[in-house]
């Protein structure tokens, strides 16, 4: 029952060129920083990236977004990144945007064994177009389908040698919902720690969805846009 | 004279009531948390996952850990918590969250609402709009009655791709507040100094204009 690993390299050794990841954060807010940095040194290509956003130039996803690692996004909101802008334009990369709630409940959908959901989001623009749509008390809703990945990595603050863990204020974003949707779910935390130095009444995702965890390393919770009192 | 951006916000917490839940965007909706009324409490949600949103911290107190829908730093109020982002839009889904108010480019009159889209420019996503404006109890929109050309942005129908169906309640613009019903725009006061003629001639989707049209106390 131990799933610790060294490090990032040794926790995303089998993820090859094409697949399919879920990666954690909102904003540059609570991301993988070393599995994203791990990614790069690896090199695979052609990755598809499930993420709310795509970083910033320099951070997060634009990491992988620079080193032209990305084929496709599936994301919420992505105007924070220039070239992200340059590849889109030029058909380099493709992107399907997804409403947030929508984003957010098809990934929880996957780890709640669930295919498909019924949501008011979107029914009446041009997201709709092509999906099921149904009548429930008078109102209008699209089918939309659970989300899955080969991989989901995230980052939380604290976990165990079992893989339980615990997040700290608004980093528990997309991510606890996403560690319960991967077939492989990796996880770096800023402290591993032993079983039983967790409170069991206080664990966010319980160890049963993650397959591997390791203690991180260098964190620089690089901040979006500082903002301060006046 | 026509509202500014803080006069607009002024007006809209006027809407606010004690004990509500509430959403507000990026921009104008941000600003109402400055002005709510002495002896109404209110909650904050951020939509990436908290209620009892407070505001910006002081330098020290900055959290990278702890940051709003915008993505800036902000600080939680005693009685707050946090939650993942499906919760979060869960608890929109479900009616949960009172007011909701956001910005737009266009509305028209039957309720529809375009602000996430403008084709042929660089499409930056939709985050949470469309959640939350096909979702939410309430929504109140805060917008320029005009565009920059001096063209109204309240519309017969949406000339942009749209983020929700039929869905506003309500707007204050700079230059008026209106009710959206099925017959249309309905005028309910004037920002100061502003005629009724002028809302008629920079309001291009219906408009129904009844009695005296009081002015607004901002």
């Amino acid at each position: 029952m131990n799933k610790v690993v060294a490090n990032a390299d040794e926790a995303l050794h089998d993820i090859s060129d094409g697949a399919v990841l879920m990666l954690g954060g909102f904003g540059l807010s609570g991301i993988p920083e070393n599995s994203i940095a791990a990614l790069v040194r690896k090199g695979v290509k052609q990755l598809t990236c499930i993420s709310n956003n795509a970083g910033v130039d320099d951070f997060g996803l634009g990491l992988l977004l620079q080193t032209r690692q990305i084929k496709k996004m599936l994301s919420s909101y992505v105007g924070e990144n220039a070239e992200f802008e340059r590849q889109l334009l030029s058909g380099e990369l493709e992107v399907d945007l997804i409403p947030q709630g929508t984003l957010a409940t098809r990934i929880q959908m996957a780890g709640m064994g669930i295919p498909a959901f019924f949501t008011p989001a979107g029914y009446g623009t041009e997201i709709a177009e092509g999906k099921e749509v149904r009548e429930f008390n008078g109102k209008q809703y699209l089918m939309e389908l659970a989300l899955h990945a080969d991989f989901a990595i995230v980052k939380a603050w604290k976990g165990d040698t079992m893989g339980n863990l615990v997040f700290r204020k608004t980093t528990r974003n997309f991510s606890t919902s996403m560690a319960k949707a991967g077939n492989i779910t990796i996880v770096e935390v800023e402290h591993l720690v032993q079983p039983g130095e967790l409170d069991p009444d206080q664990i966010h995702v319980p160890g049963i969805y993650v397959h591997r965890i390791f203690q991180g390393k260098d964190y620089e919770k690089r901040i979006e846009r500082k903002t301060v009192k006046m | 004279m026509a509202l500014d951006k803080y006069g607009i916000a002024k007006r809209i917490a006027q809407e606010l009531q004690d004990g509500m839940y509430v959403n507000l965007g990026i921009g104008i909706p941000t600003l109402v948390s400055n002005y709510v009324p002495a002896g109404i409490s209110i909650m904050l949600q951020s939509e990436n996952g908290m209620l009892g949103m407070g505001p910006y911290p002081a330098e020290e107190d900055i959290d990278p850990d702890l940051i709003n829908a915008g993505k800036e730093t902000v600080t939680v109020l005693p009685g707050g918590c946090f939650f993942d982002s499906a919760e979060s839009f869960g608890m929109i889904r479900a009616g949960k969250v009172n007011l909701t108010v956001l910005g737009a480019m266009e509305v028209a009159d039957n309720g529809d609402i375009a602000n996430w889209k403008i084709p042929g420019k660089m499409v930056k996503g939709m985050g949470g709009a469309m959640d939350l404006v096909a979702a939410a109890q309430n929504i109140i929109v805060a917008m320029m009655h005009t565009n920059p050309k001096g063209e109204s942005k309240l519309l017969p129908q949406c000339s942009l791709p749209l983020t929700g169906v039929r869905c506003v309640k309500k707007i204050v613009s700079d230059l008026a507040v209106l009710a959206v019903t099925p017959q249309g725009f309905k005028l309910l006061e004037r920002a100061p100094g502003i005629t009724v003629e002028e809302i008629k001639a920079k309001t291009a989707g219906r408009l129904i204009v009844e009695g005296e049209i009081p002015e607004m106390k901002v």
